[in-house]
């Protein structure tokens, strides 16, 4: 799209650069703070226990313990969306690696040793290990008393006296009547395992419990507000108790969103009598204590007729969310609304339980629902395609939405809501989707028994956040004439805070060199947030951002106006000063304003100039607890991504030659950046793809507790070539047109690779991971049959 | 217990304190504050507290501290001199090699052991030294890049 931005849209280098190549940036693991004590956690050996005793003599008679703590300090229960969780074990544990007690002593040391010396009785309980059998009548219960926790009424549904935590429906039209209209139903099961954020940074807190309750938590974290609100919630303090510190953070993926070991450790420092307690848990811990991904189990049965459209599409969504779903159930709500993809159909019945098991829980994961549901949908339109022996793509851009079509939940489509169609054509054309191999290529792959192939798939995802949604920004001007932008959200890595820099460079015509944006987070200095998740930030914090320079600016032709003598509108501001219009000599630095004015006889006008800048989410609405239908998204970024693979069909390894993707992001605020959040996320997503999995063994007894048995995608898995392509509808109420991009990335690759397996062998893969052993096994199942 | 160490970091000789079963990691982060130096797992599967020691990338989670003894350790506070950024810092900051900046220190250090030992490695070469080296992030393209531009050999596709 041509435009005449000067920063907007180009790749201007990262703020934080010199602090992270340096090794200087401060995480949370390089804090100290006198009289620091450090934490040790006792966590349970068993899926499904009861509690019978905790004997803690023998940790506290260890020399430099000062504090244990066990679930009779620790039985309030936690919860951003559904308060499930309480912040240590009670009376039975619900997984294997639940915290059940937990001490702090002089040294990290000390506090492991006297973790060990707690002697824990459990009578073990059967286990709910499997999602399918979780929601059968007289599965055993993870939780007795559902019917009696706190939750977002109206919101979330959960089914008292079941593992059902909630349960959403999205419904419209008649489906079982279009089902027997159609020429042609098919109806499979997809599964996938749980998986790992794995951020390099593990979930680090020190928390000081001070005299009068006064509390100041430092935390490795997306969600500084969201903390202090919780924690204020379950512990009944007022908010102006509570001081939360964001440093750098070193990865979060959605993980570090909510809220997680801080009250533990509150209590901690609390026992301790308010010296501070510092906890930085070890990978094996971050695997089996801290929360993962939610597994899920779909079933969907689509129905289309002889030319290509689908007319009816049912989903059933099981999630696996674990022991806990204070934060699942939201997981499970914006799956449904994004249940059968960016398609237009007329007739849906989508019905999504987040369901409890004895597994590790599961919370916020890059693209929140919307990897899992889609790895099902996309699987599903190519396995339609060739039921109706149609184009994959032919078929996709036959039923894809439209402007004037409408979503799921009734939502409008406009022509600036975006277009996935548009991204579908250019992945399918970079990558040469319909270029058929040569026959001299096709006899290479039957000799070598390594098999090429293509497949596309698309994508969408709106933020799932709640309708009030609201963040603020303060963009103050120093003594210097320079600015220091404040926000509350956090730049976990992403880039965030370059592309508001380059907003009020580009908005104020200000070096950017001459933006200052502060990388820590203080509740009680910086402008509140709700928190960084859901891709979010560039839309509504750039939208704060924008209101917060234009407001400065008003208050800059304000000044300018009486220093200078002319009407406000023949003010103007550029190369960092007031002037008049039709007389750019008569100027005055930036500088000279930012403090107020001081006239030559003594006389100050003004003061410090502070712009301040607010967005909320605008017309959301809750969805309609019968039928679904609502209007949930921000925005819809909708993409596409199309790849080449090579699998060897003699050990069942798959290799990515070429990933294009695309996505209608609005506006590209940053080049280097978005190719940053497109390649990192799709090769996280490859991960998940070919070798992700969290694995349990019959009893529940986590498997994968570090990166040997869990293995993400190093040097070696990186695709041979990628592509990121855009397309720039603009989001008119984006900030320069932009939308997220953050998540997108990862969703739909489980699909693309699975669907360009297919084609390159025949066989069909309906579970995931797609590890060789087990792409070999089902290649072997697929010749017998 | 506490035993004496003498090791000479980044130059600069050191007599510090350590208990017996201390990790290199816990003698530069804890003892001589050199908090540079991340830790990602603790178990030498991630790469991100790689430290040069006697000439080779080690991950300094898996060496004991006590066998630094008399050892020459180079750690990423060494990169930049006189407040001017390496030649490696530097690529990294034009490739944007870096999202949340965990494994930065790291990944210029395994980079930093190659280049000293290789100056002009291949693409294959870079991607042996360090593969070790794990990323969330960025999906390792632009470290990739960031190490070949100082390697000045591009090679491959």
């Amino acid at each position: 799209m041509a435009n005449n931005y000067r920063y907007i849209g180009k790749s201007v280098p990262r703020h934080d650069g010199f602090e992270k190549v340096t090794g200087t940036a401060p995480y949370v693991a390089d804090l100290k703070m006198n009289g620091m004590l450090y934490a040790g956690v006792k966590t349970s050996p068993y899926a499904h226990a009861s509690i019978l005793s905790i004997d803690t003599g023998k940790a506290e008679a260890l020399p430099g313990v000062r504090a244990v703590v066990t679930g009779r300090q620790g039985a309030t229960k936690l919860g951003i969306y559904m308060v499930d969780r309480s912040i240590i074990a009670t009376d039975k544990v619900r997984y294997y690696g639940e915290v059940v007690a937990a001490v702090a002593a002089v040294d990290a040391e000390t506090a492991a040793r006297a973790a060990d010396l707690i002697e824990v009785e459990y009578e073990p309980l059967p286990a709910v290990l499997d999602v399918k059998e979780a929601v059968k009548p007289g599965s055993p219960l993870v939780h007795e008393k559902l019917g009696e926790y706190a939750h977002i009424k109206g919101v979330f549904f959960p089914v008292a006296g079941t593992n059902i935590a909630s349960q959403i429906k999205v419904c419209k039209g008649n489906v079982e009547e279009a089902f027997r209209r159609a020429d042609v139903v098919i109806e499979n099961t997809y599964e996938q395992p749980q998986v790992f954020h794995t951020p390099l940074e593990t979930h680090g807190t020190i928390v000081q419990w001070g005299i009068g309750d006064h509390i100041r938590i430092y935390s490795s974290s997306q969600s500084p507000f969201s903390i202090r609100d919780l924690f204020s919630v379950a512990f009944r303090l007022p908010k102006t108790n509570i001081e939360v510190n964001v440093p750098y953070v070193g990865g979060g993926f959605g993980g570090k969103s909510g809220i997680h070991m801080e009250p533990l450790v509150g209590l901690l420092s609390k026992a301790a009598g308010g010296q501070p307690v510092k906890f930085i848990p070890s990978r094996e811990q971050e695997c089996a204590t801290l929360p993962c991904r939610q597994g899920l189990v779909a079933h969907i049965k689509t129905g289309a007729t002889k030319d290509g459209r689908i007319i009816a599409e049912q989903a059933e969504y099981l999630w696996d969310a674990g022991a806990y779903a204070d934060y699942g159930v939201n997981i499970g709500r914006a799956g449904a609304v994004t249940g059968c993809g960016p398609y237009a159909i007329e007739n849906v019945s989508v019905d999504s339980k987040t369901v409890y098991t004895n597994h590790i829980f599961g919370t916020a994961y890059r693209g929140f629902g919307h990897p899992e549901v889609f790895f099902g949908i996309e699987r599903q339109r190519d396995l339609m395609a060739k039921a109706l022996h149609m184009d994959p793509t032919e078929f996709r851009l036959k039923n894809l939405l439209m402007p004037g079509s409408r979503t799921i939940t009734g939502e409008l489509i406009t022509e600036n809501t975006g277009r996935a169609d548009l991204c579908l054509k250019q992945v399918a054309e970079a990558i040469g989707l319909n270029t058929p191999y040569t026959p001299e290529e096709q006899a290479e792959f039957k000799k070598t028994g390594r098999y090429r192939a293509k497949a596309a798939a698309v994508l969408q995802k709106s933020p799932a956040i709640p309708t009030w949604c609201a963040t603020s920004a303060l963009l103050q001007m120093n003594e210097d004439g320079t600015l220091r932008l404040s926000v509350g959200g956090v730049d976990y890595g992403q880039g965030t805070y370059t592309v508001m820099q380059q907003i009020v460079a580009e908005r104020l015509g200000f070096p950017i060199e001459k933006i200052h944006i502060s990388h820590t987070i203080n509740t009680n200095l910086s402008p509140y947030d709700w928190q960084t998740v859901a891709s979010r930030m560039t839309v509504l914090c750039g939208n704060a951002v924008c209101e917060a320079c234009d407001d400065l600016k008003e208050q800059l032709l304000e000044m300018g106006s009486v220093i200078l003598r002319a009407a406000k509108h023949e003010i103007a501001i550029g190369d960092e000063c007031v002037f008049v219009r039709q007389n750019p000599h008569q100027r005055l630095p930036l500088a000279k304003l930012a403090m107020g004015y001081t006239f030559e006889n003594g006389n100050a006008i003004g003061g410090p100039l502070i712009g301040r800048g607010k967005a909320i989410a605008q017309g959301l609405t809750n969805l309609d607890p019968e039928t679904g239908q609502g209007k949930t998204a921000l925005d819809w970024t909708y993409g596409a991504h199309a790849v080449e693979i090579e699998v060897d069909t003699h050990t069942g390894d798959i290799d990515i030659l070429h990933m294009v993707s695309s996505l209608d992001i609005g506006q590209v605020m940053n080049e280097a950046l978005l190719r940053g959040q497109v390649v990192g996320g799709a090769l996280q997503g490859i991960g998940t793809t070919l070798s992700e999995a969290v694995y349990y063994d019959d009893r529940g007894r986590l498997i994968t507790r570090n990166f040997t048995d869990y293995k993400i995608p190093t040097f070696r898995d990186v695709p041979r070539k990628v592509e990121v392509l855009s397309v720039e509808t603009p989001q008119l109420d984006g900030p320069y047109g932009a939308r997220g991009c953050g998540e997108h990335p990862l969703i739909a690759v489980t699909a693309v690779i699975a669907n360009a397996l297919a084609n390159a062998t025949g066989a069909e893969f309906f579970d995931l991971p797609l590890s060789a052993d087990r792409v070999y096994m089902r290649l072997h199942e697929h010749e017998r049959e | 217990m506490k035993r004496s160490i003498h090791v000479t970091v980044n130059g600069i000789a050191y007599d510090a304190m350590c208990s017996e079963n201390a990790t290199l990691i816990t003698l530069l982060r804890e003892e001589l504050e050199l908090t540079g130096t991340k830790e990602g797992c603790g178990a030498g599967e991630c790469g991100a507290c790689t430290v040069i020691f006697n000439g080779d990338a080690v991950n300094a989670c898996m060496v004991m501290a006590m066998e630094a003894e008399g050892a020459e350790i180079y750690t990423i506070e060494s990169e930049a001199e006189n407040g001017e950024l390496s030649d490696l810092q530097k690529s990294f900051l034009e490739h944007n090699a870096f999202q949340c900046g965990f494994c930065t220190p790291g990944m210029i250090m395994s980079a930093r052991a190659l280049l000293n030992k290789n100056p002009h490695p291949t693409k294959e070469e870079i991607i042996e030294a360090m593969e070790g080296n794990l990323c969330r992030c960025t999906g390792y393209e632009t470290i990739l890049a960031a190490v070949q531009a100082i390697a000045g050999e591009r090679d491959g596709e």
